[in-house]
């Protein structure tokens, strides 16, 4: 009795506290039975799980899922057309990502070592994806795809784009007007402009500027281009949290006689990219899933190779299935840099729960 | 030690600092008063240039302040500051501030700058302190971090720009009681305060400001029994009046 008191007691005071509180509850309740059953039923209950030539699939269609389609093309969806029987160096190159995420997530890992196993980790991912040594046969990149590709987009977009915007963000507030015009006019431009279209011009416009017999890979367009744009969104979200740094902070610095980029690296943007945490991350998570874009230029990320999983001609109509596939793997990252962002500034605020900053500035 | 002359400063049309002249020897205490507004702040916020002059010649430790930053960097480190809003970094504990300037400025070995940094901290009468972040302490507390931080870099000279104006009554003495035992080690200190009390221990001398100008400046005796000027006279009754 008494281990059912406190959900009582709990459901009583949240869920049944007043008349209008109660007639929420009860009109959720009624949703939920009425959407989330069905759906239950139809992702688990009657979902055909295995069914390689897709009869059972179209049998229970319209009542059960057919994750038939997933078991059987989870392969091509998660690496593209790399070559069949060297797809574990793919897989590998993804689960060495993940491992760098979360080693870099962990307070107690930043420290300069971590940048030597970046290194190491990028170095390995690329052997392992390219190939040509130690006996790994060589795959050009034409033929990466998949979950590894949209991992590598979105990798080194974030690595190279996140700099790049803090130098942005300063040359915006620069006193130096020629270099505050430039950073303007580049973060406008961009900015004004659809990443599809930027893309576009990547793969179709930049060639034909390059001098005969001059050609840049088709992936390593595309990045660039997903650089420069996310560069130009991250720039003012780190501005953001420069505006917020009261002046007084500056002057300390420069009283204690810290040069310019000391000032900036100790003291200033340590305390900008803290209070910008939020934006911040969503703007990854932004990034993390506009990666899915470059299916324009022909690169099959993970969201393309499932789409193309579907024009095979028996899975043709189970496109629900697929598209939730690909969703349960983008959710999975985006849903963990989330909680994670929350966490991570929950951790660095609590030391110092009062500030000090701004008391009756002169 | 400082000596400006004929100096001169606009803030677009504004004449904050009209032709002042002010001379501080090494060793010497000088207070600045004056009313809101005046300039005092602007004055000695030249000395070690967070803010620059327009005319006139401002000379720190024979050193000349101009565009050239190699000389503003090395005036900085001869000069610490104390402002009103302390402005610690609040994202550092206070060993952490005390220490930064002289590892990456001074160059000096982590190790010995925060032996350096305890016994600082001892001598503001906080060695306890040292893994607390700023916003875990008390005004009065945060602005003696403040201080200990700037003689953390062994300045020559220190300039306090109103360090208890932004205090509760009760926590200024303690502020106060470090500045007058730091003035009697002999450091050559330039103080814009409105703390008489401070002024008559410790200055050498009083230097009155109004509109821009250097008004009067005297021995704080001199000063407090007989102001010359009315501008001087008014300030003091309104200051010491209620
Ligand atoms: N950055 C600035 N831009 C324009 N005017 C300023 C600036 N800083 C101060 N002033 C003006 O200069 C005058 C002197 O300011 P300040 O030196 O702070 O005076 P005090 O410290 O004596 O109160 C004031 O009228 C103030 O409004
Ligand atoms: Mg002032």
């Amino acid at each position: 009795m008494s281990a059912l008191s406190a959900p009582v007691s709990w459901a009583r005071e949240n869920l049944f506290s007043n008349w209008k509180n109660t007639l929420a509850t009860l009109a959720i309740a009624y949703l939920l039975w009425k959407l989330a059953l069905p759906f239950l039923d139809w992702a688990l209950v009657h979902a055909v799980w295995w069914s390689p030539d897709a009869k059972a699939c179209r049998a229970a269609k319209g009542t059960g899922a057919c994750w038939a389609l997933v078991a059987d093309k989870h392969r091509f969806m998660l690496f593209g057309t790399y070559p069949y029987d060297a797809q574990w160096r793919p897989a590998l190159a993804s689960l060495i990502f993940v491992a760098l995420y979360v080693v870099s997530a962990i307070r107690a890992c930043w420290r300069r070592w971590l940048a030597l196993v970046w290194l190491g980790g990028l170095v390995a991912i690329g052997v392992l994806m390219w190939g040509g040594v130690f006996g790994l046969r060589y795959v050009e990149n034409e033929r990466w795809g998949g979950l590894a590709l949209t991992l590598l987009l979105a990798t080194f977009g974030i690595a190279f784009a996140f700099p790049l915007s803090i130098l942005l963000a300063l040359a915006r507030r620069s006193t130096m007007p020629v270099i505050r015009w430039l950073a303007i006019g580049y973060i406008e431009l961009i900015r004004g402009v659809p990443l599809i279209s930027l893309l576009f011009m990547a793969s179709v416009m930049l060639p034909l500027f390059l001098p005969e017999g001059v050609t840049i890979d088709k992936l390593l367009r595309a990045q660039i281009a997903m650089i420069l744009f996310a560069a130009a969104y991250l720039a003012e979200v780190v501005r953001g949290g420069l505006q917020a740094i009261p002046r007084g902070q500056y002057e300390a610095a420069q009283a204690l006689g810290l040069p310019f980029w000391k000032m900036m690296g100790l003291i200033i943007l340590p305390q900008a990219l803290r209070i910008s945490i939020p934006p911040l991350v969503n703007t990854f998570i932004g990034f993390f899933k506009d990666t899915s874009l470059v299916l324009i230029i022909g690169l099959f990320d993970l969201l393309t190779t499932v789409k193309v999983s579907l024009t095979e001609p028996k899975w043709s109509g189970f496109g629900i299935e697929a598209y939730l596939f690909a969703s349960a793997v983008y959710f999975i990252f985006c849903f963990a840099m989330s909680r994670y962002s929350q966490a991570l500034e929950k951790s660095l605020g609590a030391a110092q729960s009062r500030t000090t900053a701004g008391k009756g500035a002169a | 030690m400082i000596e400006l002359s004929r100096v001169n400063k606009w803030y677009g049309d504004f004449h904050v600092l009209k032709d002042i002249d002010l001379k501080v020897g090494k060793g010497e205490k000088v207070v600045v008063c004056g009313p809101s507004g005046s300039g005092k702040s602007t004055m000695i916020r030249l000395i070690n240039r967070l803010e620059a002059h327009q005319g006139g010649r401002i000379v720190v430790d024979g050193i000349e302040l101009t565009d050239d930053l190699k000389a503003v960097d090395a005036i900085r480190r001869e000069v610490g500051m104390v402002f009103q809003s302390f402005n610690l970094f609040p994202h550092l504990t206070v060993m952490e501030n005390l220490t930064l300037a002289p590892i990456w400025v001074r160059k000096m070995p982590k190790r010995a700058a925060e032996e350096h940094a305890q016994h600082f901290l001892e001598r503001v009468r906080i060695p306890e302190q040292a893994d607390k972040y700023p916003g875990q302490l008390s005004g009065g507390q945060q602005q003696r971090v403040a201080i200990a931080r700037a003689l953390c870099m062994r300045p020559k000279v220190m300039l306090f720009d109103e360090p208890t104006s932004a205090l509760d009554p009760e926590m200024i003495k303690e502020v106060l009681d470090v500045m007058i035992e730091l003035a009697n080690e002999g450091m050559t200190m330039v103080c814009v305060t409105h703390e008489m009390g401070f002024a008559k221990t410790v200055a050498d001398r009083v230097v009155f400001m109004d509109q821009g100008e250097v008004v009067e400046a005297a021995r704080p005796d001199e000063f407090f029994a007989a102001p010359k000027t009315d501008r001087a006279k008014l300030f003091l009754s309104q200051i010491l009046g209620h």
